[in-house]
């Protein structure tokens, strides 16, 4: 038997090399889930990627199944799907960038208040909140009293996940500007909310930018409370009171019915180009201002 | 004037974010009351049975409040040995390097990617993997849930633990050096005992997120009412239970599902709030 002294420079010396490689193999790993999500969504689903999958509305089952007994190439696209994210994401947009950007000025301008310490934790609660409990909260606000699932109420959904986002990426990006920005800008004369609105929030715009492209880059995959909210529609629908589908309902219905399945990887490659834009854009603009 | 316009509107706005969470708590509560009123509380979250029959109508958490637990847990143990490898790549090997700055953005697209993006890469690629190995019939089941879950939580917990693993100060360090430590030694020693609380509140916050998530579940774990016995039984969490009955429920079963939603709520509600805590501290 070969007796290892434990102590030895040697020994250590290969305990540390050893660790070393670990760590780098086991990092490298990480990387396979997504170059292998992304290959098999590319591989499965550029084929069905055209001209009628971007001007035409999701084809029905029996469409389908005709479509592949015959052999060819499942018609139709995803036209209802990418409108209804347009408008959810717009709407969702338009309610929470001005609450969201607002709602972070106060917490800078108020950092230690009793106010702005049950906000922050407010902010951070609603951030960890599953989105399928938004989902049903929203369905009690606003799907019950209006009587129907509809798009405002899809909106508002998105609304409430983007808020802590934008709110913390504002507060946090203000905070890194000088005070003496501040001042300088107070000493010249400038009214309190001019001062804020032409000189601080555009000097901390790449941050809060950023944070707005990451929220809805984040709340544009969302699928759990839109199944509550939004329902789905077979239709292009522009009316917030309507139902409405979405790319990500579509993925959802499409893995649900076999016949669909084809159509299932072209959106969900559709989806995950424009998600991964938006992040790679929003890191670059975060990255170009440090 | 506009000073006072322009003040009332960011304090309007605060209050909303305010009213917002309130809100949440108050909906889920009220809406809950039917169904917790009716089994009592302790009786519907301790109760196995989830029976929407209306002759034998009864509904219990438990068999939901274990799947959930199972799955999130199962992902966190996973996720442990990829995370942790990756923070020390990116906060102590490499740190500042090119290369570590490449790996974090991978790992950052990694959380970009939609939940129900996930879902279909397990069903279509993981769940034919489970098969083959026999672990289980379909493939569906919390095995696969949690293996989806756990890649899906990797980048919060290693994107957190690399921040807290590269704020070890470096004095510290190269005491350990100048003393003859290996780097192994420098990372058991001193980057483990001074960020380790740091580097375990990460793993917190990650498994708040694996509880929440709904979609990916919903596709893999196999949506039967049963308490899971084993890791490759099907099961339902709760966050996917209300995902595939909230459409269909009325009455009582609507109300039992707003309370599974609330009993979820506090809890991820308490694991982020003791992850926050233990972040505090150590800043």
């Amino acid at each position: 038997m070969i007796l290892i002294n434990r102590s030895s420079v040697a020994y250590r010396k290969f305990k540390d090399r050893l660790f070393y490689f670990m760590v780098v193999i086991l990092s490298l790993l990480v990387t396979v889930p997504l170059v292998a999500i992304i290959a098999e969504v590319v591989v499965k689903g550029y084929k069905q990627i055209n001209f009628s999958f971007f001007t035409e509305v999701a084809p029905t089952t029996l469409d389908a199944m005709m479509a592949k007994e015959s052999g060819a190439i499942i018609s139709g696209g995803i036209v209802n799907g990418i409108t209804g994210t347009l408008l959810m994401v717009a709407a969702a947009s338009i309610i929470a960038i001005p609450i969201g950007i607002m709602g972070g000025v106060y917490l800078y301008e108020k950092p230690k208040g009793f106010l702005s310490s049950i906000v922050r934790f407010s902010t951070e609660l609603i951030q960890g909140t599953p989105s399928i409990i938004i989902g049903v909260i929203v369905y009690a606000w606003v799907v019950v009293p209006l009587g129907s699932y509809s798009a405002i109420a899809g909106s508002v959904a998105l609304a409430i996940m983007m808020l802590p986002l934008i709110v913390r990426s504002t507060e946090e990006t203000m905070k890194m500007l000088p005070g003496t920005l501040k001042e300088a800008a107070l000493a010249l004369g400038g009214s309190y909310s001019s001062v804020v609105i032409r000189v601080l929030l555009p000097s901390s715009f790449h941050g809060v930018f950023t944070g707005i492209l990451l929220s809805v880059s984040r709340v544009m995959g969302e699928t759990a409370p839109l199944m509550l909210t939004a329902l789905g529609s077979s239709v292009v629908n522009w009316n917030l009171e309507n139902p409405t589908s979405s790319a990500s309902l579509l993925i959802w219905e499409f893995y649900n019915d076999p016949n669909l399945a084809d159509l299932v990887w072209s959106t969900s490659l559709f989806l995950l180009m424009i998600i991964l834009v938006l992040n790679i854009t929003a890191k670059y603009i975060a990255n170009r201002a440090n | 004037m506009r000073d006072r316009i322009f003040k009332a509107f960011l304090l309007i706005s605060s209050l909303a974010i305010l009213l917002v969470c309130g809100a949440i708590f108050y909906s889920l509560f009220t809406d809950s009351m039917e169904a917790l009123k009716h089994f009592g509380v302790a009786e519907f979250i301790t109760g196995q049975e989830w029976d929407p029959n209306p002759d034998s109508e009864t509904y219990g958490a438990l068999p939901f409040i274990t799947g959930t637990l199972l799955t999130s847990f199962l992902a966190l143990l996973f996720c442990i040995p990829f995370s942790l490898p990756v923070a020390l790549f990116n906060g102590e090997y490499f740190k500042g390097k090119k290369i570590a700055i490449v790996l974090g953005s991978i790992v950052d697209l990694l959380a970009g990617i939609p939940s129900v993006i996930y879902g279909l890469w397990g069903f279509y690629t993981l769940r034919p993997i489970i098969v083959s190995l026999g672990l289980s019939e379909q493939g569906f089941g919390v095995l696969t849930a949690s293996i989806v879950l756990a890649i899906m939580i990797i980048p919060y917990a290693a994107s957190l633990s690399t921040q807290f693993i590269s704020m070890v100060p470096t004095d510290l360090k190269e005491g350990a050096y100048s003393l003859g430590a290996t780097r192994l030694g420098v990372i058991k020693n001193v980057i483990f005992p001074s960020a380790g609380s740091a580097i375990f509140a990460s793993f917190v916050l990650a498994l708040g997120r694996a509880l929440g998530e709904t979609i990916a579940v919903t596709m893999l774990i196999g949506n039967t009412n049963n308490i899971p016995l084993s890791i490759t039984d099907t099961a339902n969490s709760m966050a996917s239970v209300i995902a595939n009955q909230f459409g269909e429920a009325s009455d009582l079963r609507l109300s039992s599902l707003v309370a599974i939603g609330l009993l979820l709520f506090v809890i991820t509600g308490v694991i982020n709030y003791i992850g926050k805590m233990i972040v505090k501290r150590f800043n």
